[in-house]
C-alpha cells in the first residue's frame, strides 16, 4: 500500500504500512534522523514534530492518520540559516547532550507561533518534554528571551 | 621502544600538518599492555594538536562528546598552553584512525610528576594499575569518559603539556629560519615573533618544520596568572550541531544495507533462554532472522518498527529459578541483617571509635536509598557488522577504544579485525561506561549470527530501564553521641555495599571519635556507577545525619557545620558562599523551609541550599537551590555552571521520583510512565556560584549531584518536621 507524506515540503509516495509510526518513517524510510527516538509511548517528546503547526508526537501517530498534513521536522524548521529559537539556544548555551533539543525546540516553536509571550507557567504548560542533562533552567531563560519577559 | 621521531607525523596528506600525537607505531607494539610495560621515569601522553596551512588548529580530544563540554574545555587548555588564536581553534573527537585505535600512546612528554597520583584517577580505575605514570597512561590510554576527568586528569596531564610542547617546537622553527636564539622569540595568536625586529610567522607557516623536532619532555607550562584562554565562557563547539538535528548519535548511524534488531532480554537478570517459538513471525513483512542468545531472543527486519513488534508478539521462556524470587523487601532484609550480623570491615577508625559511644543517649538512625536507573534520551543501541572475517561496531560509549575491546572479546576476533566508531552520546551518566555494555555484546552476537549485512540493535525504553546497570541500593547504620556543648563525641556509620568500602562514607567533619565500615551484600541485580557514584548516596547519608544531629543539640544546621569545618578552610569558604547567596536566617513563611548540605567530590567541593514549599496537603514544591562550587581551577565558567545546574536536576530527579524496585527478580519499571522524571514545570530556579581557589582542579559533571537529596531532604524537615531518611520522598507522606 502506498503512504503519501509531505514532510518539510517534500512529498513521499511510501510503501509502509498506515500503522507504522511517523517517527520510524521519518527516520529510517526517508533518512531524517533529527528526530529522536526516546520512550516510544508518547512520554519523553524526544519524537516532536510540528503536524500542520502543532506540536505532536511522532512516535505514538500512525503515518496513516496524517497523510494530508503538513509535517515539519527539525530539519524544516528553518528555510534558510536558524529560527529566532535556534538561534537563542546558541545564545543560552542551553543543549549538553543535545539528545531531546529536536523535540524541545520543535515544541517550543509551536509554543512561540501560538503564543509568542509565553508566561513561564504556558511554558510549562506547554512543554512537558524530559530532557535528562537538565538544561530546564536555560531553556527558561532563553524562552523568556524570545518572549520578551524578564524572569 | 620506538623512538621519539616516530611520535611525530609531519604530514597528514594534506601538507604541512604538524601532528603531535598521532604515533606511527606497529600495531603489534602498542596498546595499554606495552603502555604498562612502561617503567619509572619513562613519560606518556597521548598528545593531539593538529595545525593546518591556515593557521586552524584542531584540537583532537580523546573523549567523546556526551554534553558535557569537553570538546570545548580541553581545547581551551591546549590552545592556551599553544598561545593560539581561539577565532581559528576547532576540536574533534578522537578519530578512529587505526593509529588511534590501537591504542597509541606516544612517548616524550613529562605529565607534571607531582599531579600524578592515584587519587587523580576515577574510582572505577584505581586497583587497575600500581600508580604514577603508569595509571596515568593507563587512563589516557582507555580513553575514558567519565568520573569528571576529562579537564583534571586528560587536561591537566595531558593537553596542557602537549600544546606547550608543540609551541616550543614551532618557536624552535622559527628560529631557525631567522637563525636567532628561541630565547629571542615569543608567541601570541597563532604566530611566533621575533621581540626584536617584530617580524612573525603564522603556526601554519611554521608547522611542517616544526613537526620535524622532537617534542621536548619538560616543555614551560604557563601559570595560572598567565592564562587568556582557560577561565572564559566560550561558546561550546557542539552546540550549532545540536539546534539543527545534524549531531551524529550512535541511533543514527546509516549504513548500506543496514537492518535493524529488536530484543527480548531474560527479565530476570542472567537467566537462561530456554524455548521460544519464533515461528510465529516468520514470514511476517521485513523478518528477515531470528536469533537465539544465552538469555535473549532478537528479531532482525528491514526496519525497527517491524523488529520491535515481531520481537513483542514472541513468548521466550527463560530458566530464571534461580533469582526470580527475589524482591527489594527481600534485598532489604538481607541488607539489615547483614548490618546486625557484626561482619563490619571498619576502614576507618578514629579515636576510640565505637567504644566512644555513650551507653545512654545514643542516636541511632538507619538510612536507605533504592536502586536507581541512568535512563539516558538516547536509548542504548549498537549498529555492528561482521562481514570477510571482520567485525565494524558503531555506538556512543564513555571508552572508545575498550569498547573495541570488549567487541573483539564478545566475538571472538583478534583486535586488528574489529573497528570500532565512536559517536556522540546522548546522555551518559556513567551507563556507558566500562562493565556496562550489554547493548554492545548483544549487538556484536546478533552481527556474528548474521554476517553480511550492518545490524543496528536498538534496545526499546523499557528494556534500557530494565537491563541497565543500576545505581545500587544501600543501607546505612548510624549512631552517634554529642557531647556536652551539642557537638559530635562519636559518629559510627555502618554501610552496605555491593562491593568494596566507599571512601566517600569518610566525613570532611572534625568528629574526635568515629568509626566508618562496611559489610558486602551481594545481589543477582547489575550495579554501575551512576553519576557521582558512591558519593550519590554517601552525601545524602551524612549530610542528613549531621543535619539531624544539629536539631538534636538544637544547633542551626549551617552554625553546626561551620563550626565543625574551622580546621578545613575551603569547604567552610564554599558553604559560607552558599549560604550568604541563599540569604540563609532570613525569615520564611510557614509551609516553608530551608535546607543546607556540602559534600566533596571528585576534587570539588560543593555546597547546596534549597527552598521547598509544602503545601497544606502535603504537596512538595523545591522553588529555589543556590549553590556553591569550589573546583579549584575553572576552565569554562559558563560550562561549569551548565554541568552544575545539570547535576543539581539530576540530583534532584532522583530524590523526588527515583526509584527501581526489584520483583519477581526483575525490574519492576519499565518506561518513563512508572520510572518518573521531574520536568520543566518541577524546575526550581538554580543559582550556581563559582569560587576559584587554589586547591586541586576538580572534576565538573558530577560533584553537583550528591549535596541535593540532603539539601532539599533537610529543607523539607526545615518545613514540616518530617525527617526523610529513604529516597525518595515520593513515598513519604509530608502532612
Amino acid at each position: 500500500m502506498t503512504v503519501r507524506l509531505k514532510v518539510n515540503g517534500v512529498l513521499h509516495e511510501l510503501d509502509v504500512e498506515e500503522e507504522a509510526p511517523l517517527l520510524w518513517v521519518i527516520r529510517d524510510e526517508i533518512g531524517l534522523t533529527g528526530t529522536k527516538f526516546g520512550c516510544g509511548i508518547a512520554q519523553c517528546g524526544a519524537c516532536t514534530v510540528h503536524v500542520n503547526g502543532r506540536a505532536q508526537r511522532s512516535c505514538v501517530t500512525a503515518v496513516g492518520s496524517v497523510q494530508d498534513a503538513e509535517i515539519t521536522t527539525i530539519e524544516g524548521l528553518s528555510a534558510n540559516g536558524l529560527t529566532p529559537a535556534q538561534q537563542a539556544w546558541i545564545d543560552h548555551q542551553v543543549p549538553q547532550c543535545g539528545y531531546c533539543q529536536s523535540g524541545m525546540l520543535m515544541a517550543v516553536s509551536a509554543l512561540l507561533e501560538a503564543n509568542p509571550h509565553p508566561s513561564d507557567d504556558d511554558l510549562a504548560q506547554a512543554v512537558t518534554n524530559i530532557c535528562r542533562c537538565g538544561t530546564y533552567p536555560r531553556i527558561r531563560a532563553a524562552v523568556r528571551a524570545l518572549a520578551g519577559v524578564e524572569g | 621502544m620506538p623512538t621519539r621521531r616516530t611520535v611525530v607525523l609531519s604530514a597528514l596528506g594534506t601538507a604541512g600538518a604538524l601532528v603531535v600525537g598521532y604515533a606511527a607505531w606497529p600495531s603489534g607494539r602498542i596498546g595499554r599492555a606495552n603502555a604498562l610495560d612502561a617503567g619509572p621515569g619513562e613519560r606518556f601522553v597521548t598528545s593531539w594538536i593538529k595545525i593546518a596551512n591556515d593557521d586552524t588548529v584542531t584540537v583532537v580530544v580523546p573523549h567523546c562528546d556526551m554534553g558535557t563540554g569537553v570538546l570545548t574545555s580541553l581545547p581551551q587548555m591546549a590552545a592556551d598552553e599553544l598561545d593560539a588564536d581561539w577565532s581559528k581553534v576547532r576540536s574533534e573527537a578522537a578519530p578512529s584512525d587505526p593509529l588511534f585505535a590501537n591504542g597509541s600512546l606516544a612517548e616524550g612528554f613529562i605529565l607534571g610528576e607531582q599531579n600524578v597520583s592515584v587519587d587523580s584517577i576515577p574510582a572505577f580505575l584505581r586497583g587497575t594499575v600500581a600508580n604514577g605514570f603508569r595509571t596515568v597512561a593507563e587512563y589516557m590510554n582507555l580513553q575514558v569518559t567519565g568520573g569528571s576527568s576529562a579537564v583534571r586528569a586528560t587536561g591537566m596531564l595531558g593537553m596542557r603539556v602537549a600544546a606547550a610542547s608543540a609551541r616550543e617546537m614551532l618557536v624552535k622553527a622559527a628560529a631557525a629560519r631567522w637563525n636567532v636564539a628561541a630565547n629571542d622569540c615569543e608567541t601570541k595568536a597563532s604566530r611566533v615573533i621575533h621581540t626584536a625586529s617584530g617580524r612573525s610567522f603564522g603556526y601554519g607557516e611554521l608547522a611542517g618544520e616544526a613537526a620535524g623536532y622532537d617534542p621536548s619532555s619538560h616543555p614551560q607550562l604557563k601559570d595560572k596568572s598567565q592564562f587568556k584562554i582557560i577561565g572564559r565562557p566560550v561558546q561550546r563547539f557542539d552546540i550549532p550541531r545540536k539546534v539543527n538535528g545534524t549531531t551524529n548519535y550512535g541511533i543514527d548511524v546509516k549504513q548500506p544495507g543496514m537492518l535493524y534488531a529488536a530484543i527480548r532480554i531474560s527479565p530476570v537478570f542472567g537467566a537462561k533462554l530456554k524455548s521460544v517459538d519464533t515461528g510465529v513471525v516468520h514470514g511476517r513483512r521485513g523478518i528477515k532472522q531470528t536469533v537465539k542468545l544465552d538469555d535473549a531472543v532478537v528479531v532482525i527486519a528491514d526496519r525497527y518498527w517491524r523488529a520491535k513488534e515481531a520481537v513483542a508478539d514472541l513468548e521466550p521462556v527463560f530458566d530464571d529459578a534461580a533469582d526470580g524470587q527475589v524482591s527489594s523487601a527481600s534485598i532489604t532484609t538481607r541488607r539489615a541483617q547483614a548490618l546486625k550480623s557484626g561482619n563490619i570491615k571498619v576502614d576507618l577508625k578514629k579515636g576510640a571509635g565505637v567504644d566512644a559511644l555513650a551507653a545512654a543517649d545514643r542516636i541511632a538512625t538507619v538510612y536507605t536509598v533504592p536502586y536507581l536507573a541512568h535512563s539516558p534520551m538516547e536509548p542504548m543501541n549498537a549498529t555492528a557488522l561482521f562481514k570477510d572475517g571482520r567485525l565494524e561496531v558503531w555506538s556512543g560509549t564513555q571508552d572508545g577504544l575498550g569498547s573495541r575491546a570488549f567487541c573483539a572479546k564478545a566475538a571472538k576476533l583478534p583486535l586488528e579485525q574489529v573497528t570500532f566508531h565512536l559517536q556522540p552520546m546522548g546522555g551518559g551518566f556513567g551507563r556507558r561506561l566500562p562493565g556496562q555494555w550489554n547493548f554492545l555484546e548483544y549487538a556484536v552476537k546478533t552481527a556474528m549470527a548474521a554476517p553480511g549485512a550492518p545490524v543496528k540493535l536498538i534496545f526499546t525504553r523499557e528494556q534500557d530501564t530494565q537491563h541497565d546497570y543500576y545505581r545500587p541500593n544501600v543501607m546505612s547504620a548510624f549512631q552517634a553521641t554529642l557531647g556536652p556543648d551539642g557537638m559530635p563525641a562519636a559518629w559510627v556509620n555502618n554501610y552496605t555495599t555491593d562491593d568494596g568500602a566507599n571512601s566517600e562514607a569518610h566525613i570532611i567533619y572534625d568528629i574526635p571519635n568515629q568509626s566508618i565500615g562496611a559489610v558486602q551484600v551481594p545481589t543477582h541485580v547489575p550495579t554501575g556507577p551512576w553519576r557521582s557514584v558512591e558519593a550519590s548516596w554517601h552525601g545524602f547519608f551524612v549530610e542528613s545525619f549531621i543535619d539531624e544531629l544539629a536539631h538534636r543539640a538544637k544547633q542551626d544546621p549551617f552554625e553546626y557545620r561551620r563550626a565543625l569545618l574551622k580546621n578545613a578552610p575551603r569547604h567552610l569558604a564554599t558553604l559560607e558562599l552558599a549560604a550568604q547567596k541563599a540569604g540563609w536566617g532570613t525569615p520564611l513563611e510557614k509551609g516553608r523551609g530551608r535546607g543546607i548540605a556540602i559534600f566533596e567530590s571528585f576534587k570539588s567541593i560543593v555546597a547546596h541550599v534549597a527552598e521547598v514549599t509544602v503545601d497544606a496537603q502535603g504537596k512538595l514544591k523545591v522553588d529555589r537551590i543556590v549553590s556553591a562550587v569550589d573546583t579549584g581551577l575553572v576552565v569554562n565558567p559558563d560550562g561549569l555552571k551548565a554541568q552544575m545546574e545539570g547535576g543539581v536536576f539530576f540530583g534532584l530527579t532522583a530524590a523526588v521520583r527515583g526509584e527501581i524496585t526489584i520483583d519477581h527478580g526483575a525490574v519492576a519499571q519499565s518506561n518513563f510512565k512508572d520510572y518518573e522524571m521531574l520536568r520543566l514545570a518541577d524546575c526550581p530556579d538554580i543559582e550556581i556560584h563559582l569560587r576559584e581557589s587554589d586547591g586541586p582542579v576538580g572534576g565538573a559533571g558530577e560533584p553537583g549531584v550528591p549535596p541535593v537529596a540532603p539539601a532539599v531532604a533537610n529543607a523539607i524537615f526545615a518545613a514540616t518536621g518530617v525527617r526523610i531518611r529513604d529516597l525518595p520522598f515520593k513515598n513519604h507522606s509530608l502532612v
